[in-house]
C-alpha cells in the first residue's frame, strides 16, 4: 500500500515585499486510494501546498518532509518526484509552443516508464482517454494548451492523469472556470484512474461542487498555512451552508 | 518567449539604444558601382553590428567572380543556366544599397539564371558547396514567370567567403518559394543581398535558415510593385558560440493592396554568439490597402549571447488595413520548464523540447518535407552538441 506522508511543513515565498512564510507546518497523511479534499479561504495557502509537493522553484522549503513510501521528497527534482508517483494537475496548465500534445506525452509517458511505450497499445490508450474525456482526435496534433479553452485545458490535465498512472495526484482548482458538464466529464477521469490504479487524491477546491462528483474520504480545512479543522464529507456541506468565517475570526491572517 | 507570455517572462538580453534613423528606408543609395558609396568605418548603421574586421575583404578587396561549380537535381517546370551579366533580368530586382553588395556585382563574370515556368514545377534544390576560401563573388537570378509555380531551395555547405546578390522576380500571379539555407563551415563568411520584385497578384515566400558559418548576413529587400501582391518572409537562426548572424528583411509596399508577413526567430547559445534582426517596413504613398506585420522572437538559451532586434516602420498613408510589429528577446520560461519536468521530462530533455517547439513554427512553415525534416536533425543535433558541451 502506496502512502504520502506530509510533515510539518514548512514554505516561504518570495515576495517584493520580502520572504514571505506561507505554510505553516502542515501535517497530512494520504493513503492509496483515498480521496482527501483541501479547501479553505483565498490565500490560506492550498496551492503553495500543491506546488511545493511538485518542487516549483518558486517555494522555498523551510522545514519539515513529505514522503512518498518513506522516501523524502523534498531533496529531489521536479522530474525526478514525478518520476516517483507524483503527479500535479494545474489550475493555469501554461501553453508550450511548437510541442504537439501527441509528441509531448509520448515523451512524458517514455520519461514516466524508463522506455518508450509500445506504439500500438499507446495510441489505443490515447484513444480511449481521450474518447472518455469527450476530446476530439485533433487535440493530438494541436500544440501543448496554445489555443485551447480553460475546460480544454482540465481535460487535457486528466488526460496526463490518465496516462501517466501516477501514485498521488494533487489537482489543484481542477473545477474552476468549469460549466456542469464539463466537470462531470473531468471527474469521471479522476474517478477511472482512481478506480484504475488506486490512486490517491489531494482534492484542492475553493467550492463543495466537484465533491459531488468526486467522492472525498476526508476533508481539511486549510486556514492561514495549517489545517484548522478535519473531518469526513460532511464537513464540507457544513462549510458550503456556513462559511469560512468562523475559521478566520480567530485566525492569524498576514 | 512565447508570443503569448507575459511581459515578465521576458528579459531583455541586449538591444541597440539611441538609434534615430537619419534617412527613410527609400531614400537610402543605391548603385552598382563600388566607387558611388562612402568608405564603410563601422560607424554606419548597416555595418555597425558585423564584425568588420573580417569581412573588409568583401567590401572593398579584390573578388574573383568566375562561375562556381554546384549540383542541382533536374526538376520538371524549371531551368538553371550561366548567362551574361548583361542578361536582360539582371537587375530587374533592385540593386546594391551598400558597398559589399555592389563590389560583388561589378565583380561577377557570369549569372546564374534559374526560371521557374511550370504551373507546376518540381522542387529545385541548388546545391552550392564548392566556393572554397578564395574571396569571391556570385550573382543568381531566380524568375518565376506569370503564374508559374514552384520552390526553388538554396543549400549552402563547405567553406565560403563570398558576396553575392540574388534577384528574385515574380510574373504576375506567381507563387515563388524561395529558401535559403546556410550550414557552411564553422570559418564561412558570406555576405548576400537578396532583391525581390513581386508582380499583380503574385506571392512570394521567402525563408532565410542560417546555422552554420563564422559571418552570416542575408539581407532580403521585397518590393511590392504592383497590387495585390504578397510576401511571407520567415526567418530562422541558431548561433553558438563566436556565431555571428544578420539578417535585415526590408518589405517595400509601392503599390496598393500588397500584404506582408514578416516571422524572424533566434535561438543563441554560447559566449559570443551574436544575432541580429531588423526589419524594415515602409508603407509608400500609394499603398493604400496595405496589411503588414513583422516580428522577430529571440530565446537566449545561455550566459554570453547578444541578440539585437530593431523594428523600423516607416508609413506614409494613413489608408491602410494593418501595420504591426513585435520584438522580444528572452530566456527560457520556467513555467514552461516546470510544466514538462512536473511530468517526469528531465530538464535537459524539457529545454530541447521547448526550443525544437520555439523553432518548429519556422520550419513548419517552409513546404518542403525532406528540408523540414532535415532541418529538425540539424537543431536536435545543434541542441545535444550544446549539451555535452555544457552550455545551459
Amino acid at each position: 500500500m502506496s502512502v504520502l506522508t506530509i510533515e510539518d511543513l514548512q514554505v516561504s515565498v518570495e515576495t517584493e515585499q520580502g520572504t514571505k512564510q506561507i505554510l505553516r507546518g502542515v501535517d497530512l497523511t494520504v493513503g492509496e486510494g483515498e480521496t482527501h479534499a483541501i479547501m479553505g479561504p483565498n490565500g490560506s495557502g492550498k496551492s503553495t501546498l500543491a506546488y511545493a509537493i511538485a518542487g516549483h522553484p518558486k517555494y522555498h522549503v523551510e522545514g519539515g518532509s513529505v514522503k512518498l513510501d518513506g522516501v523524502e521528497m523534498l531533496d529531489k527534482t521536479v522530474d525526478e518526484r514525478a518520476r516517483a508517483g507524483l503527479f500535479l494537475a494545474m489550475q493555469y496548465p501554461v501553453e508550450i509552443p511548437g510541442v504537439s500534445v501527441s509528441n509531448f506525452l509520448r515523451t512524458a509517458k517514455t520519461a514516466i516508464d524508463g522506455e518508450a511505450p509500445a506504439i500500438r497499445g499507446w495510441i489505443k490508450d490515447l484513444d480511449a482517454s481521450m474518447k472518455a474525456l469527450r476530446m476530439d482526435k485533433s487535440f493530438r496534433e494541436r500544440n501543448v494548451n496554445e489555443g485551447f479553452s480553460g475546460g480544454e485545458k482540465k481535460r487535457n490535465e486528466i488526460l496526463q492523469l490518465e496516462l501517466l498512472k501516477p501514485k498521488f495526484a494533487v489537482l489543484d482548482e481542477t473545477d474552476s472556470g468549469l460549466d456542469v458538464d464539463a466537470l462531470k466529464i473531468v471527474s469521471e477521469g479522476v474517478n477511472r484512474a482512481k478506480e484504475n490504479t488506486g490512486l490517491g487524491i489531494l482534492l484542492i477546491t475553493h467550492y463543495n461542487r466537484i465533491l459531488r462528483y468526486v467522492k472525498p474520504d476526508f476533508v481539511h480545512v486549510f486556514v492561514a498555512g495549517r489545517v484548522a479543522e478535519q473531518g469526513g464529507p460532511e464537513l464540507a456541506v457544513r462549510l458550503e451552508n456556513e462559511g469560512y468565517d468562523r475559521f478566520l475570526a480567530g485566525a492569524i491572517v498576514e | 518567449m512565447a508570443p503569448d507570455s507575459t511581459a515578465t517572462a521576458e528579459v531583455v538580453a541586449s538591444t541597440a539604444t539611441a538609434f534615430v534613423p537619419v534617412q527613410t528606408r527609400s531614400e537610402r543609395p543605391s548603385s552598382t558601382s563600388v566607387e558611388d558609396f562612402e568608405a564603410v568605418t563601422g560607424r554606419e548603421f548597416e555595418w555597425k553590428f558585423i564584425p568588420l574586421d573580417k569581412i573588409k575583404h568583401l567590401i572593398d578587396g579584390e573578388l574573383d567572380g568566375s562561375p562556381v561549380a554546384f549540383t542541382y537535381s533536374e526538376s520538371t517546370g524549371t531551368a538553371v543556366e550561366w548567362v551574361d551579366r548583361t542578361h536582360a533580368s539582371v537587375g530587374s530586382a533592385g540593386i546594391p544599397e551598400d558597398r559589399a553588395s555592389a563590389n560583388a556585382w561589378s565583380s561577377v563574370e557570369k549569372v546564374l539564371h534559374v526560371t521557374v515556368s511550370g504551373e507546376e514545377s518540381a522542387e529545385l534544390v541548388i546545391r552550392r558547396d564548392r566556393f572554397g576560401t578564395e574571396p569571391r563573388a556570385a550573382h543568381l537570378v531566380i524568375e518565376a514567370t506569370a503564374n508559374a509555380h514552384g520552390t526553388v531551395i538554396l543549400e549552402h555547405y563547405g567553406e565560403a567567403n563570398l558576396t553575392e546578390n540574388v534577384e528574385i522576380v515574380l510574373g504576375d500571379g506567381a507563387q515563388l518559394t524561395v529558401v535559403t539555407v546556410q550550414e557552411w563551415d564553422d570559418t564561412a563568411l558570406h555576405l548576400s543581398s537578396h532583391f525581390a520584385r513581386v508582380g499583380r497578384d503574385a506571392t512570394l515566400r521567402h525563408v532565410i535558415v542560417s546555422l552554420g558559418g563564422d559571418v552570416v548576413r542575408v539581407n532580403p529587400a521585397i518590393h511590392l510593385v504592383e497590387q495585390n501582391a504578397s510576401t511571407d518572409a520567415f526567418g530562422l537562426y541558431f548561433a553558438d558560440a563566436g556565431q555571428y548572424f544578420e539578417q535585415r528583411p526590408y518589405i517595400d509596399h509601392v503599390a496598393a493592396n500588397t500584404r506582408s508577413r514578416v516571422n524572424y526567430k533566434g535561438a543563441l547559445q554560447g559566449q559570443g554568439a551574436h544575432t541580429v534582426w531588423v526589419g524594415d517596413v515602409l508603407i509608400g504613398p500609394h499603398a493604400d490597402g496595405t496589411d503588414s506585420y513583422e516580428q522577430n522572437r529571440n530565446l537566449v538559451l545561455s550566459e554570453g549571447p547578444r541578440a539585437d532586434s530593431i523594428p523600423n516602420l516607416e508609413i506614409e498613408t494613413g489608408n491602410i488595413v494593418g501595420a504591426g510589429h513585435a520584438s522580444s528577446t528572452g530566456r527560457f520560461d520556467d513555467e514552461q520548464l516546470f510544466y514538462l519536468q512536473s511530468r517526469g521530462i528531465s530538464e535537459e530533455e524539457a529545454r530541447r523540447l521547448v526550443v525544437r517547439g520555439f523553432l518548429a513554427e519556422i520550419i513548419q512553415q517552409i513546404g518542403s518535407p525532406a528540408l523540414e525534416a532535415r532541418l529538425s536533425e540539424s537543431i536536435e543535433a545543434e541542441l545535444l552538441r550544446a549539451q555535452a558541451a555544457g552550455v545551459r
